[in-house]
């Protein structure tokens, strides 16, 4: 995408912005991030991801410095990765200790100042709303990212192959769009039991057929294009056709829609914690948060514990949102 | 005439657009004047400013542009000073513009008669029934045959011509006194733009309406204008009266630009065509000075680069004003641009021949899932019989629909023949699709395409394209052979070596369509497939385009097939010409044969049909009447009979017309009509006598 092939001398914020230096910068945020939520790692695997977020951040505020909508949106995504990445070295208190129950934020109790207060249980809030936001993030771009896998290859194939492939496909993708995505979500989880993986399961068979549609349009329409009948009469194999051909081009509108939806996977994975279907205790989760809130919030005096969870999510998707539309605004001004 | 007031006047008008990189002097410093009934020609290539200068007449310059200089008088008033109500009724009554694409001014979900009807009611104030009248009365005007029905239908359903038409009429129901055209025909073939072309003059003489008649077509020009202005890269750089310009230019560029259009008489052994070279500058990258500088041979230091350049006179004609400070110096009977004539190359064996090929397409009407409707068969390619040999150029020449591309499709293995064969050397083609044929077979065989923009795969940088044809049919293997050819590769399209390592989207239309020639080439190919190669570049990078196909051709002894629609280009480069119509081959023969008779009916129509931009040429006026039939419902008998002038009733409409033989070399005509009465047809292109 903005990857800008500028002509000037390059400074360093423009050689890191090349497409091999940003996607390495990529991995050594993201791999250690997933590593260490997945699987449970040493935090040790976290050290090289700070450097690497703060660096990407850079990267990405210099490509998007023309769209102030951009701008705000990746300030706010990149605060909650810089969260997610770093929360082992922050001096936080264990976000699992009980310390004392019902202490209201900007009090100090037992010697500790709770800026956020604690929970019903007396976990600190400001620590449990830090760690929490690690499952949301890695979950929900993990399970964007295979429904986009799934979707997008899909899409590729009923596009680019047409006939009795389009067909069914396409029946496939339009029976699956005819479930409302809640109904389908607690169907799928209830039969595959609640985690993190089944959660990837269900939010790819809720997202993918949407993409596959777009994709799929997308590529009826490039395949038509005479760079495509070149490689045809050159005889390249129809898989060369869509993954070399194809795929580049039909990535840039892709990446706008993702970020919307990397919105609504983050929205359906703390309502389904919500509901109990998702991410099981004891570990902090923003949607495990509300849910237990639920239960006390009722009185106003507590009803922080409901608030900070809450706001901790919409900040999360109104950066994917606004990045998106930032997305979208700079692509129509090209 | 010169007492009376000019029905526009532009003066020392500039226009620019404001964009995200600043300002855009779209136009600079333009001036015109237009007298009552008088036809003024804006000609040049894309994104001098032709629009440009149409859309602020019409004073509809959008959001970002705006009038930043000069004065603007319709009728001697100023238009810039008129309140939006006043210029919204002369835009809707004295004003009025017809536009390249007709589907741009007309409402596709309304019936033509009710969109006709609106200019009358809304106008002149007059009933419904008065309305549909003279609504009917224009499109009889405009000779569209069946008024009545055409104002019922919805315009997707009448052909591009016919809309066009219509949109003319509507546009002289306000009986305007300025009437713009912008590109009218360039979407439309050619013998349907000779029908538009023939009204657009009836109008001026039947209506005195004054015209500016917007066309990168100089020929066109000439068929319609009294008055030319040239513009390049945002200015006039020549206006006159017509047959001025065009038989004495004063400015480099109009000479280069005749330079480097193929004019009868040019041909690509003895006279070939003389390209400009370089390319248009960007808006933001103009030059000091001239904006020619850069390109034109004239250059000379400190006399065209020291600031702005005026219009100066031509000594002995006011009229007549180029934008040239060295027009006097220069001797314009000496230096006449002229090509290296190079010896011309003996073709070989037969390489590729066709034999009786057949391509029906059998679509399904109207079909339900599985559950088919009405079958229909479309004849695109009817017993198609020629051969091509070695270092040979066969044009394959046509209008749109019939069947050049499905030919092509064929030959690369992308559809299968229905019948008949398809010989590359000794391998049947015809139904080996692409797949099934080995790696040598499809090295043998590739294609050049005709839109520049999309060409090249806009993800991937201009050397891997190319590398990946070299590796693809295993010319080298390593990557420093397979980068070493590529580079040779852009040597050969003349392109810098560093643009291996750009993206398309860096480079102009004309160095795609190089790249594009590059990657043909470089599997070695037998036989070159170009698609109308250069009809969407420029005029001026056309000629350099089509003179470096010829000379990688020429080069290797390579068979190249061209596709066009143009006689003119085909002319300049073909030794064979291959017509066709509605999937059947209507005549073929040596270059000579087709453009002398006998000719087929379809061929003299064709020829009487493209505009050509010499003033000592002499044209018969041969209008077809009606339009393209559809290739899915061919009339019956000759593919030509229902427009054919010489149709004979009760055997042309019958019949399958027999092939008629001329000559040794294989000159073939498909026609009923009698051998002797074919050969006494007229030259259709003549030089004028002298006489005069
Ligand atoms: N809306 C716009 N915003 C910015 N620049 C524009 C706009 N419209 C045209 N231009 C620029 O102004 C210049 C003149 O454009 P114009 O459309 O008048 O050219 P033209 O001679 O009509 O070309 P063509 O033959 O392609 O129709 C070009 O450089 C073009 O890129
Ligand atoms: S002013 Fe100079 S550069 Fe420009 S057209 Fe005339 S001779 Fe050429
Ligand atoms: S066969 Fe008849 S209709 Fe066809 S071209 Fe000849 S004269 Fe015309
Ligand atoms: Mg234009």
């Amino acid at each position: 995408m903005a990857v800008s092939e500028s002509i000037a001398a390059p400074g360093l914020v423009e050689r890191l912005s090349a497409p091999k230096p940003a996607i390495t910068l990529l991995l050594l945020m993201w791999v250690p991030l997933t590593i260490y939520v997945m699987f449970g790692a040493h935090q040790f695997v976290l050290l090289p991801a700070i450097p690497a977020t703060i660096l990407l951040y850079w990267v990405a505020f210099y490509n998007f410095r023309e769209s102030s909508t951009a701008i705000i949106g990746l300030t706010l995504v990149f605060f909650w990765l810089l969260m997610a990445v770093s929360a082992p070295y922050l001096p936080l208190v264990d976000p699992n200790k009980p310390i004392a129950p019902f202490t209201l934020p900007f009090s100090e109790k037992r010697d500790i100042f709770f800026w956020l207060g604690t929970d019903f249980k007396g976990r600190d809030m400001l620590s449990r709303m830090i760690w929490g936001c690690q499952r949301v993030i890695v979950w929900g771009v993990t399970a964007t990212f295979v429904a986009y896998v799934i979707g997008t290859l899909f899409g590729l194939i009923a596009g680019y192959l047409s006939g009795w492939w389009d067909e069914i496909i396409s029946f496939l993708a339009n029976v699956l769009l005819s479930f409302p995505v809640m109904v389908l979500f607690i169907v799928i989880l209830n039969y595959l039991g609640p985690s993190g993986f089944n959660i990837v399961v269900a939010v790819t068979f809720a997202s993918a057929p949407a993409i596959m549609r777009i994709v799929r349009g997308l590529t009826l329409d490039i395949k038509t294009r005479d760079y495509v009948y070149a490689a045809q009469t050159r005889g390249e194999h129809p898989f060369y056709i869509m993954v070399i051909e194809l795929l580049p081009n039909v990535r840039g509108p892709i990446i706008v829609d993702a970020c919307l939806r990397l919105g609504y996977t983050t929205v359906a994975i703390t309502t389904l914690t919500f509901l109990g279907l998702g991410l099981q205790p004891p570990d902090p989760d923003w949607g495990l948060m509300i849910r237990e809130a639920a239960k006390t919030a009722m009185l106003w005096k507590f009803s922080y514990m409901l608030l900070v969870p809450a706001l901790s999510v919409s900040t999360l998707i109104l950066g994917f949102n606004l990045m998106a539309d930032g997305l979208r605004e700079m692509s129509l001004k090209d | 005439m010169s007492d009376q007031t000019p029905v526009l006047e532009c003066r020392n008008l500039s226009i620019s657009y404001y964009t995200r990189a600043g300002e855009i002097p779209a136009v600079v410093d333009f001036n015109l004047k237009l007298m009552p009934g008088e036809s003024h020609g804006i000609v040049g290539e894309s994104g001098c400013g032709k629009s440009t200068v149409a859309l602020a007449i019409m004073q509809y310059m959008g959001k970002n542009g705006a009038i930043v200089g000069g004065e603007l008088l319709f009728e001697g008033r100023d238009m810039r000073s008129m309140s939006p109500d006043e210029l919204r009724k002369l835009r809707g009554s004295k004003i009025a513009m017809v536009y390249q694409e007709p589907m741009a001014s007309l409402n596709p979900a309304m019936r033509i008669g009710d969109q006709l009807c609106e200019v009358p009611i809304y106008h002149d104030g007059v009933s419904e029934r008065e309305a549909w009248q003279r609504s009917a009365e224009m499109l009889a005007k405009v000779r569209l045959p069946d008024p009545e029905r055409i104002m019922n239908s919805f315009p997707h359903q009448i052909s591009g011509g016919q809309q066009q038409r219509v949109v003319i009429a509507m546009a002289l129901l306000s009986s305007p006194k300025l009437l713009l055209l912008d590109e009218p025909t360039t979407a439309l073939d050619v013998t349907v733009e000779a029908g538009i072309v023939e009204l657009i003059r009836d109008i001026a003489d039947e209506f005195g309406t004054s015209m500016i008649y917007i066309s990168h077509n100089l020929g066109l020009i000439l068929e319609t204008c009294d008055r030319l202005t040239v513009m390049y890269s945002g200015e006039a750089v020549e206006v006159g009266d017509i047959h001025d310009v065009f038989d004495e230019m004063r400015h480099p560029y109009t000479r280069g630009l005749f330079g480097s259009i193929p004019l009868p008489g040019a041909d690509k052994n003895e006279h070939p065509l003389v390209a400009i070279p370089g390319q248009l500058p960007l808006p933001h990258e103009r030059p000091k000075g001239c904006n020619f500088g850069p390109r034109c041979t004239f250059f000379r230091q400190g006399v065209c680069d020291t600031g702005r350049l005026r219009m100066h006179s031509v000594p002995g004609d006011d009229d007549h004003r180029v934008r040239c400070e060295r027009f006097q110096e220069i001797d314009w009977e000496r230096d006449l641009p002229k090509g290296e004539a190079k010896p011309p190359v003996e073709s070989g064996d037969v390489v590729l021949s066709v034999d009786d090929m057949t391509k029906h397409y059998v679509i399904e009407e109207s079909g339900f899932l599985i559950f088919g409707g009405e079958e229909k068969t479309v004849k695109a390619n009817e017993h198609l019989n020629f051969s091509a040999r070695e270092a040979e150029t066969v044009a394959i020449v046509g209008e749109s629909g019939c069947g050049k591309s499905t030919f092509a499709k064929v030959l690369m293995g992308l559809e299968d023949a229905t019948a008949g064969q398809v010989k590359l050397g000794n391998v049947e083609l015809g139904n080996l699709p692409v797949e099934k044929r080995d790696e040598k077979t499809i090295s043998r065989l590739q294609m050049v395409f005709q839109n520049p923009f999309d060409t090249l795969n806009p993800s991937h940088t201009v050397g891997g394209q190319i590398a990946r044809v070299i590796r693809k049919f295993g010319v080298a293997k390593t990557k420093e052979e397979v980068d070493e050819i590529v580079f040779r590769l852009l040597d050969i399209v003349k392109l810098p070596r560093d643009f291996a390592k750009r993206r398309p989207r860096q480079l102009s239309g004309g160095q795609k369509q190089r790249v594009g020639i590059a990657r043909a080439f470089a599997g070695n190919p037998d036989v070159v497939i170009a698609d109308e190669p250069v009809s969407a570049l420029d005029v001026s990078v056309q000629a350099a385009v089509t003179d470096l196909l010829m000379d990688i051709q020429r080069e290797n002894r390579t068979t190249l097939l061209f596709i066009s629609h143009d006689l003119s280009v085909v002319r300049y480069l073909a030794d064979r010409v291959v017509v066709m119509y509605l999937g059947q081959i209507m005549e073929q023969g040596t270059t000579e044969e087709i453009f002398s008779p006998p000719y087929h009916p379809y061929t003299e129509a064709l020829l009487a049909a493209v505009p050509i931009a010499d003033t000592s040429i002499e044209k018969r006026h041969i209008v077809l009447k009606g339009e393209l039939p559809s290739p899915s419902n061919p009339p019956k008998g000759c593919p030509f009979s229902t427009r054919c002038q010489y149709m004979m009733p009760g055997k042309c409409d019958v019949e399958a017309p027999p092939i008629r033989a001329f000559g040794r070399e294989g000159h073939e005509i498909l026609c009923h009509l009698d051998p002797t009465e074919l050969q006494e047809m007229e030259p259709v292109i003549k030089k004028k006598e002298e006489a005069a």
